[in-house]
């Protein structure tokens, strides 16, 4: 099998050698089609690399640790991270390099290059995946071509890439890919066009931009789009962007011009053009095609050719929506600018007018209207939650990915230690917690009276409900989590008894880190740097405020509702057993209502006289270290102050409410998984192991089973606890 | 809840599917392994096999009726790694008795006809494991212990 082959050779036109886009590229040549020129670094030479590499089994080992449709989209990304990591640091193979220098001559050698991947399979028709792996432009000479090459063949298993091929089985045995080589055409204009226009049956539809078309591809540059029809080729739809902007190479990548009042970057005459090409590659592949495409010293030059997408993913699976939120830079710069200016400053301007609200003075039906009202804009507040904080999280992903590739560590998610320490909410309500209870610590007195469960200190008493005041938003599952201030007074009690916790990185640490990092970056890349990792600090920092700015909501509904409750306790037919706001709102307009019982929950796996129970879980590494403690299993606001220190925290799902707890916990099992997710964020603030995505956690682990937490591995060992077991700890944590 | 099987399905798959076992025995701190014919029975709390008077794992069972049996779906392939599932039975060995002679070769001769000439040897001990605990291993590491009440 050759390794490299010129895409106009004769063996180029067998997709399972060149992949589908090589494939497609040499039909367009062998039918005098203007394509540029292109290499292509055949499957076999993927094989060669991953074979020496064993890196078959490390894909099937990181994918086989649960169900593929159990997966959160933050697993998938984390797992696709991890596989990557080990791509980006495999040697590519003597052999592959050597066949690969040896072709690049020529205009191969003398102008950059574009480097694409090309999956057999992946430009089938009905199962095209457009954008699906990734491509690269801008290399130069053979140490930055082989650099490329590994990212491409490491988008084989992207995120994105494991959803859209997990039909197939996702085999490690069956996965293949191949790269297109070409020298880059820096053309005046570039953009797409689609034999059948997504949206209006009859037409055609074209997309462009001025420069290169990466922009336009990813999303950053919006571009002019036409709908022409399909019988007369007449113009039907023009619709330009808001603003014209170019993509152009530069020596640290891309950069991007304003272009101001440019005209439309294609006239009449080049949309028949490329009209007229759309026929023609239909004509030779059989079916309407979506073309890349660029001009080129004014003449019209095709970059690629594969059937027009159909989406093949599942419309009831939001895992696709998610990892389908890649954001550029530019956008993140965007998207940040409004939410830290507009949207998190009008949501806490609403909460503060709801809250200045007296439910006292309402009737039961205007109290009803009440807790409609604040749901609806709680409702209204989670929508934008998901429109617009959500994708904000990308910029992690952003920071991680570029980290990975600049600095290529041992640990593929070491990038979150540099975005540890970023100022979030609830870092700061954890360190106000840690002061009163260092002032509980050194004063006997004070000790003395909280053991007691009473404040006799004023000045003490003051700076709880300071903190309450400040914090006292915090929601939980349904319930306010400091709706008891004994609760707090006993958390705080508890705390003051433990040794006093501190943060895994130091200020100190995280500038040298950082320092490291940047040192590592070209200096062409430097500003780059610095600007993604800013925006991945803000983003990190907003996955966790995000939630606690729109507790305040849920908190204001759950004030509301708890005040019908209230009431309702004291009428004979409806009272504490309504626990669903809807009954609330129903039982305080009609009095006479009759409340159905909620219903019991179901058991996890019976079988008539067997016992399940856990002893070794497997779950997501998601913070280094192992720790061995009691399990305390959270499932409401009740447990959250019944924790002891050293306590490995058991729970669903940690929410940002309720880390306040984690610093006390020797480590964190959590079943929803990832890194990304805010169990993961704080156990690393605090430096303790953590494994995520354990199926099933709060089922089968209970409160005092004896657990050891290997967050290198992301396993966890279970051993029940004995009838008379007392609540010794060990911490082995490093 | 997950889209995984159960382990109680996983452990009836692998105890219906697999005709060998590995039987694991002992004597005065020796180990011993040794592969067997096995069938369980339909509340799989006993798992019966049998072997020649004069063995090796017979001797130690006699001398330590303390055994345990593994049994898993492995088709030496690198996917076993992840793919392949695992069941340890521990357990008490026990003779059959004259009275549950008949279940035994109905349900073990049912998974095992060839065996007949065997097990109807003068010289073969129709023996079950009494599973006190069934270890099922899944994706390498996963482990669920199946305690009988």
């Amino acid at each position: 099998m050759p390794l490299v082959v010129d895409l106009r050779a004769s063996e180029a036109s067998d997709p399972g050698l060149v992949g589908g886009k090589g494939a497609a590229l040499a039909t367009l040549a062998r039918h005098g089609l203007a394509v540029p020129p292109a290499l292509c670094l055949t499957t076999a030479a993927y094989e060669i690399f991953v074979d020496a590499a064993s890196l078959r089994p490390v894909i099937r080992q990181e994918l086989g640790r649960k169900n593929f449709d159990d997966m959160r989209w933050e697993e998938i990304w984390d797992t696709a991270l991890r596989i990557r990591n080990r791509f980006l640091r495999a040697s590519v193979p003597q052999v592959v390099t050597a066949a690969l220098a040896e072709r690049l001559i020529g205009d191969f050698a003398s102008t950059p290059l574009a480097v694409r991947s090309s999956a057999p399979g992946e430009d089938a028709a009905g199962a095209s995946f457009a954008g699906l792996h990734d491509s690269f432009v801008g290399s130069r000479g053979i140490d930055e071509v082989i650099e490329a090459v590994r990212s491409v063949w490491a988008s084989l298993w992207t995120d994105r890439a494991l959803l859209y091929r997990r039909e197939l089985g996702i085999d490690p045995d069956r996965s293949f890919m191949a790269v297109v080589i070409q020298p880059l055409i820096q053309g005046e204009v570039s953009g797409v066009a689609f034999g059948i226009h997504p949206t209006r049956p009859g037409h055609l539809a074209v997309e462009a931009v001025h420069g290169l078309n990466q922009g336009l591809v990813d999303g950053t540059i919006e571009p002019d789009h036409w709908a022409i029809d399909t019988a007369t080729g007449g113009i039907a739809e023009h619709r330009p962007p808001e603003s014209r902007r170019r993509l152009t190479l530069t020596a640290a990548g891309t950069e991007i011009d304003d272009l101001g009042e440019a005209p439309a970057p294609l006239d009449a005459h080049r949309l028949g053009e490329l009209a007229a090409a759309l026929r023609a590659v239909e004509t030779i592949f059989g079916s309407p095609q979506d073309i890349e495409w660029t001009i080129d010293a004014g003449n019209l030059v095709l970059l690629q050719s594969r059937p027009v997408t159909t989406s093949t993913t599942d419309e009831s699976d939001k895992r696709a929506w998610y990892l389908s939120l890649t954001r550029s830079l530019d956008n993140l710069r965007g998207l940040r600018r409004r939410v830290e200016d507009d949207l998190l400053p009008a949501m806490d301007r609403e909460a503060d007018e709801i809250a200045a609200r007296d439910l006292d003075s309402l009737d039961n039906r205007r109290l009803a209207a009440e807790i409609e009202d604040r749901r609806s804009t709680h409702d209204r507040w989670v929508d934008v939650y998901w429109r617009e904080f959500i994708p904000f999280a990308h910029g992690i992903r952003l920071f991680g990915q570029f980290y990975n590739e600049i600095v290529r560590p041992d640990d593929p998610h070491e990038f979150m230690n540099l975005l540890v320490g970023t100022p979030m909410l609830s870092l700061r309500r954890n360190q106000r917690l840690a002061e009163l209870a260092a002032a509980i610590r050194t004063d006997p007195q004070l000790a003395s009276s909280v053991q007691r469960g009473e404040l006799d200190d004023s000045n003490f008493s003051a700076r709880v409900d300071a903190f309450l005041d400040e914090f006292g938003d915090a929601v939980y599952g349904h319930r306010a989590v400091f709706e008891d201030r004994r609760g707090l007074i006993r958390l705080l009690g508890t705390m003051a008894a433990a040794a006093p916790t501190e943060q895994a990185f130091g200020a100190n640490d995280v500038h040298e880190m950082t320092a490291a990092f940047l040192a590592a970056v070209p200096a062409a890349r430097r500003q780059l740097a610095e600007e993604i990792l800013d925006v991945g600090r803000v983003s990190y920092q907003l996955r966790d405020d995000d939630n606690i700015h729109i507790a305040r909501h849920k908190a204001l509904v759950i004030d509301a509702v708890d005040e019908g409750r209230r009431r309702l306790c004291s009428t004979p037919t409806a009272g504490e057993e309504i626990t669903d706001p809807d009954q609330v709102v129903a039982a305080l307009r009609h009095p006479n209502l009759v409340v159905e019982p909620p219903p019991e929950p179901v058991a996890l796996e019976t079988a008539e006289g067997i016992r399940p129970q856990p002893r070794q879980l497997v779950g997501q590494p998601a913070g280094p270290g192992v720790a061995t403690g009691p399990a305390r299993r959270v499932t409401g606001v009740d447990d959250l102050f019944d924790i002891e220190p050293g306590e490995v925290l058991v729970c669903d799902a940690v929410e940002p409410n309720m880390t306040f707890v984690v610093p006390m916990a020797s480590a964190v099992v959590e079943r929803r998984g990832g890194m990304l997710i805010h169990g993961a964020i704080i156990a690393r603030e605090y430096g303790l192991p953590c494994v995520t995505g354990v199926p099933d956690a709060t089922s089968r682990i209970q409160t005092g089973d004896r657990l050891t937490v290997d967050g290198y591995l992301g396993i966890v060992t279970v051993v029940p606890r004995p009838p008379d077991e007392h609540t010794e700890d060990r911490h082995v944590a490093d | 809840m997950s889209h995984d099987p159960s382990h109680l399905e996983i452990l009836r798959e692998l105890l219906n599917g697999q005709l060998l076992g590995v039987l694991g025995t002992h004597h005065d701190g020796e180990p011993y392994t040794s592969l067997v014919g096995f069938a369980a029975t339909p509340d799989l709390r006993r798992l019966f096999f049998a072997t020649g008077r004069a063995t090796r794992k017979h001797a130690n069972l006699v001398a330590d009726a303390r055994a345990s049996m593994l049994v898993d779906n492995r088709t030496n392939r690198p996917a076993d790694f992840t793919e392949a599932a695992a069941a340890t039975a521990v357990g008490i060995v026990e003779e059959i008795g004259p009275g549950e002679r008949a279940d035994y070769e109905d349900i073990f001769l049912a998974k095992h006809p060839h065996l007949e000439t065997f097990v109807r040897s003068p010289s073969c001990v129709p023996l079950q494991l009494q599973v006190s605990v069934y270890m099922v291993v899944t994706r390498f590491q996963h482990v669920i212990e199946l305690h009988f009440d």
